[in-house]
């Protein structure tokens, strides 16, 4: 029988060292060209296919997803912050959801 | 700036105020993360989880699709090896967040600041660390993490005690919150650069692709992140090489 307490210390032990490793061993800048830019394009790129479809599958409806999304582009674009983005966002679903649903 | 040893202490009104600005911009965060968790911690109860051990696991692991993963292995009685090789694998691309931070860090900073900003490497707290310019201030993430943390594990175990208490219509709102902060972080960057509006572009096409194409959308979420983070940042890495290195001042 397992039990749960070392299951738990598992899951966060490697969880942990996931994210220690490299931030530890790797202190020097990377001179090689293609990892350097590898890198750079590497949180744009997470983010942006972590962000859809996810976002149109979130929420009770596809379509206040997508206003939500189409919303929340055009606020950044046009310099709102992270919050205000976000809250944006939030106040498109719940707005849309009221009529929709 | 100049970097001594005094630009990493807590006295300084820079760090400070850095650490207050994470704060301010962990809020939408908590807020997503409070949703999201909701909905782990009724995972975590169906996997027989007490609420205290789905806070204990959320406060510790810090991962979603991971620690639902490992939720479902746990009601499954799996071994200690397949959970940590699956806790592995749902994680991975965390080692490249943390691979991408270790650039950013200043050699200046002193080496305990590195262990401590790895603990809560999530996308979210990774985005929107990465997105300010210049070096990582450890600060702004730990102004982060004290806000996301606890609702991230309160959260889940809020979720475990009261199942489907909260209105669905809340959910369903605050479960934007999250995406609303990535584009806060991507779109300004496809503002001033064509490559990366058109890579970002590309990403929500093959992404959109990836979860409805048969065989691959069987794939789960997290492996498609990764597999789809490796080959679009290769392939713009290879067309589109970063010219010069621009983090150098500020």
């Amino acid at each position: 029988m397992q039990s749960t307490y070392i299951y738990l210390l598992i899951m966060a032990g490697v969880s942990y060292i996931i994210r220690v490793l490299p931030m530890t061993l790797i202190r020097k800048p990377i001179q090689n060209k293609f990892f350097q830019s590898f890198l750079y394009y590497v949180p744009y790129v997470t983010l942006a296919v972590m962000t859809f479809p996810a976002i149109i599958e979130a929420t009770q409806s596809p379509v206040s997803g997508l206003l939500a999304l189409i919303l929340g582009i055009a606020a950044a674009w046009f310099g709102a912050d992270l919050f205000k983005t976000a809250l944006l966002c939030c106040a498109a679903v719940l707005a849309a959801e009221w009529f929709l649903l | 700036m100049n970097y001594t040893k005094e630009t990493y202490s807590l006295t300084t009104k820079t760090n400070l105020t850095a650490l207050r600005n994470g704060f301010h911009d962990g809020i939408p965060i908590g807020l997503g993360y409070f949703a999201v968790s909701f909905s782990l911690g009724i995972a975590a109860k169906n996997a027989g989880l007490t609420p205290f051990q789905g806070f204990l696991a959320s406060l510790l692991c810090n991962a979603s699709a991971g620690e639902y993963a490992g939720f479902t292995l746990i009601a499954a009685g799996a071994s200690y090896l397949e959970i940590a090789i699956v806790t592995l694998i749902t994680n991975a691309r965390y080692l490249l967040m943390s691979c991408a931070m270790s650039q950013r860090l200043s050699p200046k900073m002193p080496g305990y600041h590195r262990p401590l900003m790895a603990f809560h490497i999530t996308d979210e707290l990774f985005g929107i660390a990465v997105a300010r310019p210049g070096y990582l201030n450890p600060y702004y993430s730990y102004g982060a993490v004290l806000i996301a943390s606890p609702c991230w594990a309160l959260g889940t175990a809020l979720g475990a005690i009261a199942g489907n208490l909260l209105p669905l219509r809340l959910v369903s709102a605050c479960s934007v919150a999250l995406y609303g902060m990535f584009l806060a972080v991507i779109i300004p960057a496809a503002r001033q650069s064509k490559v990366i509006a058109g890579l970002i572009l590309l990403c929500f096409l093959t992404s959109f692709g990836a979860s409805y194409l048969p065989v691959v959308s069987e794939a789960s979420s997290g492996t498609r992140t990764i597999i789809l983070t490796l080959v679009l940042s290769s392939a713009a890495a290879i067309l589109f090489p970063k010219e010069t290195k621009e983090e150098e001042e500020s």
